[in-house]
């Protein structure tokens, strides 16, 4: 029988749902994710099995949605809270930051915030500025927090999952080009632990590290480039912090060669962090320097053109592919 | 007293912000512009009517529904329908699009998409009037969902305490994206939310020109005076979706039937046909409007692209 395959939306949908029904103590809350089923259509059809007291839209004020998460799970709560664009968590900065990632800590471990902040980020949709942004590198540098970025509907459903389990505030980003990408999800139940990468395509010459959108762009990229004798390596990372170092360098010490992919801005991104990993750990295995791919230093431009440049694509893959193996 | 003149000209503002707002929709759907938009139609008569009650040097911060402030507030709508076609004769070049238009030598300190994100920018640009003795005045606009931001509530009571010279104007059409008003606030009026900061609030039937005329100018003259803020509420309708991918399953078809036989624009036509005013003079803007706005899209078509160089060298001073 062939495998069921489902949208990454329907994944993220299946798993909160899935959630739901087992824990009571799962709710969700934000801006039009009851009547309108979210702005990309994810939590479609929860308010009508759940109702007003789990799918719980809020007035504008992200702030108080992430402060309200935290609150509740405080009291042993498992909120979902989403933020409709990724560029929108800069409003509820203080709520994860200072207070959802340290409040454990500073509580002596005494409390946990067991929530999972949603959010799709990328750009691609002619967004422009405030619609487009790719801020996940900002929360991988607090320790307390969790960040998860899925490539596939697989991933996402699993990850999302354990998310939702883990005792720990987690930041889910989500991509807005690939809600609607299918991909096989089995019908049944199925986790995946936070922390650990997956090899997505294996190859001999180079790996590519890479997470969320990039990825698929990656596979892409591999494809062409084996068709002219490239055998490219693909390793997503899936979730950022906590991050899997072995999968990352049991590749580049097979492969000799690393090229980091990630849309933020290639400066101070956490793409730095997976190369500077691999100096670090696998110097004496690397037959050249570690390369990074990553998007222009500029704010997201509205021009589609331009804005098709800001971040890294497929031939842009493959043309840094052919200068690491060069 | 307005004269007929003015309202001739107030008229012609709206015509030209529906029709506008109708072309950018036409050439949505042929793929000439993309991304999304929020259309302001339904809303014409607040933007005309507190724009009117500015002087030219005067200010205003815009929001992501924010076709009918630029216009209102002078701009060129041959660089608009550039900046929405992401031309580099646009406003922003092409690098802002529909939600982020400035018009700064307009006086239009520009459109946001962070809701709520403009108002502390508009109590600081009315700061800097007041710190450069200007005389000038901002004009803040928002919408009934910015108003329970933080940033509405920080900024609306810094500017009450300084006394800064700026009007709240909140645009209350009944809908933050989907969630409704009622469930929104736990108060009738939006309007009343200034007694909290010690500032006169007002509400004003937002379809009627006039009314959102004659309050924001009373609130624009205590501004000048040194006064301090007011809020404004009016009272209005978006007779489209919030942008372009709503499906519109929050509201019912017979509640947007009812908001649009209020039309504001056809309730100013009605106005000044009683008033006098011999209906060809009317059909003359009309087609007037009509012509600009074709116009202003030739221009923007024929108009070129930034490169992604040129764009770089903007992304510092």
């Amino acid at each position: 029988m062939p495998e069921r395959e489902i949208t990454y939306a329907e994944a993220i949908r299946e798993a909160l749902r899935e959630e739901m029904r087992k824990d009571p103590s799962v709710f969700l809350i934000g801006e039009d994710i009851g009547v309108y089923g979210g702005a990309f259509g994810v939590t479609q059809g929860l308010l009508e099995e759940f109702g007003e007291e789990r799918v719980i839209d809020t007035p504008i004020s992200e702030a108080a949605i992430v402060g309200a998460a935290i609150g509740a799970a405080l009291l042993g709560m498992r909120p979902v809270a989403e933020i409709m664009f990724f560029d929108f968590m800069t409003l509820c900065a203080d709520q994860i930051v200072n207070q959802a990632a340290k409040i454990r800590f500073m509580f002596g471990g005494k409390a946990k915030v067991a929530i999972v902040v949603r959010s799709p980020a990328g750009s691609g949709t002619g967004a422009a500025g405030h619609h487009s942004g790719s801020l996940e590198s900002w929360f991988t540098h607090v320790p307390g927090l969790k960040v998860v970025a899925p490539a596939t509907p697989y991933d996402a459903k699993g990850l999302l999952k354990s998310a939702i389990r883990d005792d720990n505030p987690v930041i889910f980003v989500e991509h807005k080009l690939l809600y609607r990408v299918k991909g096989p999800v089995p019908e049944e139940e199925y986790v995946i632990p936070l922390g650990v990468g997956e090899v997505k395509r294996r190859g001999r010459d180079l790996t590519i590290v890479t997470y969320s959108l990039m990825v698929r762009r990656s596979l892409e990229a591999a494809e062409i480039l084996s068709r002219e004798g490239i055998d490219v390596e693909v390793v997503d990372v899936r979730t950022l912090r906590p991050l899997d170092e072995e999968v990352i360098l049991e590749s580049v010490r097979k492969t000799h060669r690393a090229l980091v992919v990630y849309e933020p801005p290639r400066f101070g991104a956490f793409g730095a962090e997976i190369a500077a990993l691999i100096t670090e750990k696998a110097f004496d295995d690397l037959d050249a320097p570690v390369m990074r791919l990553g998007g222009l230093e500029m704010p997201p431009p509205y021009n589609p053109h331009l804005e098709r440049r800001i971040a890294p694509q497929v031939e842009d893959i493959v043309a840094a592919c052919r200068e690491l193996v060069s | 007293m307005l004269s007929v003149s003015d309202k001739l000209k107030m008229y012609f503002t709206m015509l030209c912000i529906r029709r506008f707002e109708e072309k950018a929709e036409e050439l949505y759907m042929a793929g000439k512009i993309w991304g999304t938009f929020h259309l302001y139609i339904g809303e014409e008569a607040v933007a005309t009517g507190a724009c009117f009650a500015l002087r030219p040097e005067d200010y205003i911060t815009s929001t992501h529904r924010g076709h009918g402030h630029c216009i209102a507030k002078g701009a060129d709508v041959r660089k608009m329908m550039a900046e929405l076609m992401g031309k580099a004769t646009g406003y922003c070049l092409g690098l802002g699009g529909s939600m982020h238009i400035a018009d700064l030598e307009g006086g239009n300190l520009g459109a946001t998409g962070i809701v709520g994100s403009a108002i502390p920018i508009a109590a600081g640009a009315a700061l800097a009037c007041k710190l450069q003795k200007n005389n000038r005045v901002v004009l803040c606009f928002f919408g009934d969902g910015a108003a329970n931001t933080g940033e509405f509530h920080e900024a609306v009571n810094l500017a009450a305490v300084f006394r800064l010279p700026v009007v709240f104007l909140c645009e209350n059409n009944l809908y933050a994206m989907s969630f409704p008003v009622k469930k929104a606030f736990a108060i009738p009026d939006i309007a009343e939310r200034a007694k909290g900061y010690g500032i006169p609030g007002v509400t004003v039937d937002g379809m009627d020109v006039l009314s959102v005329y004659e309050a924001t100018k009373e609130a624009v003259e205590r501004a000048r005076k040194g006064e301090g803020p007011t809020l404004i509420e009016a009272r209005t309708y978006r007779f489209r979706g919030h942008s372009k991918s709503d499906k519109g399953v929050y509201r019912t078809k017979e509640e947007v039937r009812m908001w649009m036989e209020r039309c504001p624009i056809k309730r100013f036509r009605e106005h000044l046909l009683g008033e006098g005013v011999p209906e060809e003079t009317l059909r003359d803007l009309e087609k007037k409007a009509e012509e600009l706005v074709e116009e202003a899209v030739r221009f923007a078509e024929e108009s070129p692209e930034l490169t992604i160089e040129e764009a770089r060298r903007l992304v510092y001073a």
